[in-house]
Order: C-alpha cells, then structure tokens, then sequence
C-alpha cells in the first residue's frame, strides 16, 4: 500500500515536471521563435491598438522597456498630432518648472498616465483610463474665470461639442463665435479641390527624369515585348491621371533601384512603389487603422481582423493602395465610397446609400450638380486637408488616416462637416448617435449648449467694452 | 644644418605655444565667470530686443503704417500675422525644447501678467506674484529671487514688459477675455521671468 502510494507520487512528480517543461518550452517558443506572442498580453487592447496585439515590440521594444522607452514608442506613433496646433495641451507645456505643481496630481507629461493599455475594466471613450473628472486636477477653479461653467460637473468636460483634451480647435470659444448663427446649410457647399496634378514640379520625390510630365497614349507604352496584358489593362491605365502625367508601365513594375540600376519587371508591384510618388499618402495611410500593421512589420489588416461589423466575402481581402483603388484604374471616384462598402457592414455605412450626402454624391457623378459638392465616404472619413508635406510646403492631400477625423469626432469639423454645414448644426449632429447611425437623415433631437455660452459670453464682453468707453 | 636646428627649435617652441595658448583659452571657455543674474539680464536683453523689432518693423508697419495684412491671435485661421505676445512664446517654446537636449544650457521663460488674456499666463508661483507685482510698481526696476519647485533649485528674473505702441494697449484693451481695458502706452501690462536651474 505504502508503495503504490510512493509510485504515484513519483508519477504525480514526473507528470508535474513534464507538464513544467513542456510550459517553459512553449512559452519561450512563443516569447523568442514565434509572430504571435498574445499569450503575454495581460489584457486585451483597446480599439486603436488592438490590430498589432502580436507586435508587442511596437510599444515594449525590447521587452525591458523602461518608462522613456514607452512613451517614445507612443511618440513615434502619435507624436505629429501631439504638437500644437493640434493639441490643446502639448507635453511642453507640462516641462515647464512652473507646472511642477500640478503634475504632482497628474502626470501630463505621459501619455500612459491617462491612456494605460490593458486594462479594459476602467478604459472609457478614446482610450482614457482616467476618470471622466480628471480635469479638476488643474481647472478647479474654472468657476470663477467662467461664471457660466460654476454649476456644471467635472465630468462633463468632454462632453461631446465641449472640450477636447487634445484636439480642441474645433471648441474653442473664438472657433464658436466666429460661426455663431450660422444657416444648417450654408449657401455655398463646396469641397477643397484636389491639388496634385497642379503642384506636381514641387513634388521633389516624383521621377521626373525617367518619366517626363506628359500625356502618354497607347503607342507609348514602354513594358516589355514578351509581357502581354489584356485590351481591359491598357484601356483602364489610358484613363488614369498616371497616363495624363507621363506615369508608364515600368514606373510601377520596373522599379529604379537605389544604385540607378533597374529592377527586374514584377506583375504585382508591392506597396513601395505607390510611395515613389505619393509618400505623404501611404504615410497618412499607416497611421490610421487601415495601414498601422505595416508600421510593425505585420501582414496588412483584413476586415477580419476589425472591431467594427465586416462584409463575409471580402473578410479576408488584404488592405493595401489598391484594395481601394484598384490596380490599373485607380479610380478615385469607386476608392471613395464602392470601396468603403464592399467591406464595412455597420449601421452608418450601410444607412449611407439613401442618405442626403449620397444623393449629392450621385448628383455631382451624374453631371446634376457642380464637382466637388457631392459627399462620399471619404469626403467625411479620408477629407482633402491642407497637409504639411514639409517643414515649408503644404497641399491639398487627401488624408488617408481615415482614423483622424474620428475619435472623438469633432476632429472631423474643420476638414469636413463645416465645409457644407454651420457649426451649431454640426456640434448637434456630431453629439446625436442615433442620428450618426441613420447617417445623418433627418434632423439632430439633440441641442449642445456650447454655441449659447459662446453667444453669451460674446454679450458679456460687448456689456464690458461699453461699460469702458 | 644648423639652420634646419634653429627651424626645428623655432617650429617645436611654436606649437608649444600654441597648445599650451589652445588650453588656456579652452579653460576659459569653461570657468564661471558670469552669475545667474546677468545671464538673464542677457538674455532678457535680447528677447526684449528681438521681441521690439518685431513689434515695430513687421506688425506696426504692416498693420498700422501700410494696413496690408492684420495680426490675429488665431493667425492660422484668419491668415494674419502672429501677434507679438505669440512669436515671443513659441520663441519660449522652442527654446524649451531644444534645451532639454543640453544640460548646462537649460533654462525657461514666459510672459505672464497680473491681467492675463489666457488665464494659464497668470502668474503661479510665488514669486511669479511678488515679481510682477514689484515691477508693476517699480517701473524701471527688476526683481530677482531664488526658488525650489519640484525639488530643483532655480534663479528667477522679472522684467517689466511695457506697452510700448499704442497698438500693444488698444489691442488688450478691447480683447474679449481681458481683465483690465484701461491700459495706456507706457504702462507695465506684465512682465518676462527668466529661470535658470541652480544646480542640485
């Protein structure tokens, strides 16, 4: 009895210190060999992060990643709209002694401090992990510069068509007055027109000695003799702007190596070719969630892959330049709204099609209406924005970081809605979710008191300036 | 022969000189040989200058004397010029920024006011109060002191700044948010402090 009783428990024992191996060696496995390492992660991400959850090493790098080497990765993501005049409130302005005092409550100086990965019991709206409160920290007294504001909640900040942390320039008290009374729809709708085609001797990047600016036609094709490609190929690239500026077939499928030699011709050109030309494009595609996993080094994102609800058939499509704009044809007109709904599946963008934008979207396709004044997808989500292509230029891009505008989605204000729409009827339908869902069909059943304060607060300044004459 | 002696000894006393001239001057570079204090009389100085230049040869004259562009506090949007007060900030801004790279040059400043326009320009600190109170009061005078925050010991400079057109005066006077709209030219509407970390 005694000996059976030693035998298991040397059975137990050698089970256990299998079991014990077999655990080591699956999990260094997975931390040294192996893409996916989500058997680490202490929690699931948040919506921004959740595609590179395999790519630890985006935000841990090394996997000892101190405090600094953090808040650089954060940084290096994020760092462009952290600066002014995008966001209200820069890192700067934290390192100033002075402010010493108040990041003894909260340090503002981290990104972490306020957005904590991994913890989707106390995660809220856009990442915070604060309480919705937090601004007390440092504008407890906000009563007595603002009478108006005594009675409300600290909780209310962020209210939407309040305040925004980051990017208030939409809110600003000035912002409001200076489009105080306003029609819903102001009398001239027209959206930015696009620039490209007109600024194309300042594009430094584009390869102008090897393809001059010029409209090529059928007998200029320049592919190889023993490549044969369908009427369909040629017939579509002949209507593209690419033809119109001189853009030939090698110029995609014959790259122009680093050391001026020529690559050999690919069929599939990968992605980097459409940077040759359109670097700022594919940048802005890669910060948004359509294109972050090719930052990390990932595969490209598959609606599958998405939060949000996902057509079937194209669940495993991968998303990349010419998932939208089609190989060839880059027709700009299918990327903006056929493309947008061949994948996604949620309310809003299923309401689009019968929506107001849509029909002056068919319109202006129709010839009914003037170029530029119809709504596609990305007229809202991908706007045409004056983009700082350098330290000393801009253009009129279109913003492929369709995650921009969104967000909280006041972002969307400047570079869209007020194109088209007075602000208080923009602030009133931004904050109604069920009007958001219908895709804005119908009126907004919620009023923001933001315009009213801004109205006031402009009488209240007018009462002073005549109290002083 | 004995020539190339005389050359070789010449040459050699040369380059001694000059290496031992070399070290001394590189020592000087390094000793301390100017206080806190007139570092930020210094700089304040230059800020002061550079901030007056800008007021008068570029917003004056464009604005007032050839009226072909406005100033605004919100340039971006009504494509105007950035307002004096700004170009002296995101001066402060960067400077902040490209100091943080180099330990023996840090240093901070700001304009504040007893009567901000934005709120976050009031003073903070204790010495911020007393400093533009003593320079609102004793025009022509600065006020220096020293201060600890955040556990660093630092050198704190005032200076007056003054209306010095009557575009600076008006322009505060009729802002929507400001706190006082009797302003003359010549007075003190708030004052630069400097802050220079004292060591550990």
């Amino acid at each position: 009895m005694a000996k059976a009783s030693k035998k298991n428990r040397y059975a137990l024992v050698g089970a256990w210190v299998l079991f014990s191996i077999g655990l080591i060696a699956w999990l260094s496995y997975s931390m040294f060999n192996s893409e996916d390492k989500t058997v680490f992660l202490p929690g699931p991400l948040t919506s921004g992060h959740h595609q590179i959850g395999v790519a630890c090493v985006a935000c841990h790098t090394d996997g000892m990643a101190s405090d600094e080497d953090i808040q650089k990765a954060c940084v290096d993501c994020h760092g462009e709209d952290r600066k002014k005049p995008f966001d209200s409130h820069p890192i700067n302005k934290f390192k100033d002694p002075r402010n010493a005092d108040k990041l003894k409550n909260i340090d503002a100086t981290r990104c972490v401090t306020c957005h904590t990965e991994h913890q989707p019991d106390m995660t809220g709206e856009n990442g915070l992990t604060q309480p919705g409160d937090f601004c007390i920290h440092c504008h407890e007294d906000i009563g007595e510069d603002r009478p108006s504001h005594k009675e409300m909640e600290f909780n209310t900040c962020s209210s939407s068509g309040c305040h925004n942390f980051h990017n208030n320039r939409s809110l600003y008290t000035d912002f409001l007055v200076k489009h105080l009374d306003e029609p819903k729809i102001l009398p001239k709708r027209i959206l930015p027109k696009r620039e490209y085609a007109s600024l194309l001797d300042e594009v430094v990047e584009y390869p102008r000695q090897q393809y001059p600016i010029k409209q090529l036609s059928k007998q200029d094709i320049d592919a190889p003799k023993q490549n044969t490609f369908s009427q369909e190929i040629h017939d579509d690239w002949l209507q593209t702007a690419h033809a119109r500026s001189g853009v030939n077939c090698t110029a995609c499928h014959q790259q122009v190596l680093s050391d001026a030699k020529v690559a050999e011709w690919t069929d599939k050109p990968k992605q980097d070719v459409c940077t040759q030309c359109h670097s700022n494009e594919v940048k802005r595609f890669k910060k948004g969630k359509h294109g972050m996993r090719l930052v990390v080094d990932l595969p490209p994102m598959k609606p599958i892959d998405a939060q949000l609800p996902m057509k079937e058939k194209t669940a495993h499509d991968e998303l990349t330049c010419i998932s939208c704009h089609g190989a060839h044809r880059f027709d700009v007109q299918e990327a903006a709204v056929t493309a947008c709904l061949d994948c996604h599946d949620d309310k809003h963008s299923l309401a689009y099609k019968g929506s107001p934008h849509s029909d002056l979207w068919n319109k202006e396709l129709m010839g009914e209406a003037p170029a530029d004044s119809g709504v596609s997808c990305s007229s809202c989500h991908m706007p045409r924005i004056n983009f700082d292509v350098s330290e000393w230029t801009s253009r009129i891009l279109v913003d492929h970081n369709q995650s921009a505008t969104l967000s909280p989605n006041e972002k969307m204000i400047r570079p869209a809605c007020i194109h088209c729409h007075g602000l208080e009827f923009t602030l009133d339908s931004l904050a109604d979710t069920k009007l958001i869902e219908e895709n804005f069909k119908g009126e907004p059943s919620i009023h923001v008191q933001s315009m009213d304060l801004a109205r006031e607060d402009l009488k209240r300044a007018e009462k002073e300036r005549e109290v002083e004459k | 022969m004995k020539n190339l002696s005389k050359t070789m000894i010449g040459v050699g006393t040369l380059a001694c000189v000059g290496v031992v001239g070399t070290a001394v001057a590189e020592s000087d570079f390094n000793k301390p040989s100017i206080t806190p204090k007139t570092m930020a009389d210094a700089l304040h100085l230059v800020m002061d200058s550079d901030r007056a230049i800008y007021t008068k040869k570029i917003v004056n004259r464009l604005v007032k004397k050839e009226k072909v562009i406005k100033a605004s506090e919100h340039f971006e949007d009504d494509k105007a010029l950035v307002l004096p007060a700004q170009m002296f900030r995101f001066g402060s801004e960067l400077v902040a920024k490209r100091a943080e790279k180099l330990d023996d040059v840090n240093f901070t400043y700001s304009l504040q006011s007893l009567w901000p326009i934005n709120k976050q320009n009031a003073p903070v600190t204790d010495v911020e109060k007393k400093g533009l109170k003593f320079v609102a009061e004793n025009k022509g005078k600065n006020y220096y002191a020293t201060e600890t925050l955040g556990g660093k010991k630092y050198f704190t400079g005032v200076y007056a700044d003054t209306a010095v057109a009557p575009v600076c005066a008006s322009c505060h006077n009729d802002h929507k948010d400001t706190p006082k709209r009797d302003f003359k030219i010549g007075d003190v509407m708030g004052g630069v402090v400097i802050r220079i970390p004292l060591g550990s």
